[in-house]
């Protein structure tokens, strides 16, 4: 649910780069990593519902998740799957969490002008 | 078509205000939890007990986030601490603006600690960051010991985790065991209390970790 924020955040970077740019933003490519329980459906329509009659009406979103990255006790680094958490080089279960990547939106594609 | 990187965090207006909220604690010292369950959990009765129990050892003072009422906010203040109510309106966590403007409306120079306590769910607040010194969840025996596997996101960072309402483990198959496996498997540093907030048990242990912040 807190994709309709995470979509208003979203929407003030697209338009602060597109009057940059002035240019039309034709799609954005946005990075999540899995812990920020980004909705993919969600957050496409919240953007869809409050880009109406913005610069921002019919700009696609390209969301990528990025799963989160565990180190095992002999410092191999994997993508984690919680619920199948072993190091898939040593087979051990012992990891520690490494910080998440943040929310970030990476490339804007803009209309030919 | 013409490709602009931009690379650019999205919430960047929320993490400015954290780095606000954070400097502003770390230059009075004062520690600043953010607590996170899913509704019903007993997150009002574990604050009302703990200021209950630590009162003239720790001055506490409570931002309470819901989306509406403040019914939350008078029982804090009934148990004897100053609290300060945020309505979100339908927004399913707090942001970091909205704690900051909480913080002026609470007497900040009397205090030791600080308690937010985030709107019940147990998704959406650990992804928005409040300048908190850490956080800390709660889950209680009734929701199943199936939780910290299902939401793993708050558990991996939080730096408590009170399993509350231990009282009613009786006759359930809430498996603690299982539970703690669970968490320290996400989270190895985390300290894990078994309370119940209704009859005091365990309640000793948590505050004894509060009082070791200050």
């Amino acid at each position: 649910m807190h994709e309709a924020s995470i979509a208003q955040a979203l929407l003030e970077a697209i338009t602060a780069e597109a009057k940059k740019q002035k240019a039309k933003p034709l799609s954005a490519k946005i990075s999540c990593g899995a812990f920020s329980g980004i909705n993919d459906e969600a957050l496409t329509f919240a953007f869809e519902a409050i880009s109406e009659k913005t610069i921002c009406q019919n700009t696609k979103l390209i969301i990528k998740q990025k799963p989160v990255q565990a180190k095992c006790k002999n410092g191999h680094v994997y993508p984690l799957d919680i619920h199948k958490p072993k190091c898939p080089k040593c087979k051990t279960e012992e990891f520690e969490l490494l910080p998440e990547e943040p929310l970030l939106l990476e490339e804007i594609e803009f209309e030919e002008k | 078509m013409p490709k602009v990187k931009i690379r650019k965090k999205i919430l960047i207006a929320n993490e400015e205000f954290a780095l606000q909220n954070r400097t502003f604690l770390k230059d009075r010292r004062l520690p600043c939890l953010n607590c996170i369950s899913s509704p019903g959990s007993g997150k009002t009765t574990l604050l009302a007990k703990t200021i209950e129990m630590l009162k003239g050892t720790l001055n506490i003072g409570v931002i309470e986030g819901d989306i509406q009422t403040d019914i939350d906010t008078r029982r804090i203040k009934k148990a004897g601490a100053p609290a300060y109510q945020i309505n979100t309106n339908g927004a399913c966590h707090l942001s970091a603006a909205q704690v900051s403007y909480a913080f002026h409306q609470l007497p900040i120079d009397s205090l030791d600690l600080i308690f937010i306590e985030n709107v019940g769910n147990l998704v959406c607040p650990s992804t928005f960051d409040l300048g908190e010194t850490d956080k800390i969840a709660v889950l209680s025996v009734p929701e199943g010991d199936d939780k910290p596997a299902k939401y793993p996101m708050i558990f991996a960072r939080a730096a408590a985790v009170i399993i509350n309402k231990i009282d009613l483990v009786k006759g359930t198959d809430f498996n603690i065991k299982k539970v703690k496996a669970d968490i320290s498997r996400l989270n190895k540093k985390t300290k894990i209390f078994l309370v119940s907030a209704k009859t005091g048990q365990g309640m000793k242990d948590w505050c004894a970790w509060l009082k070791e912040l200050i």
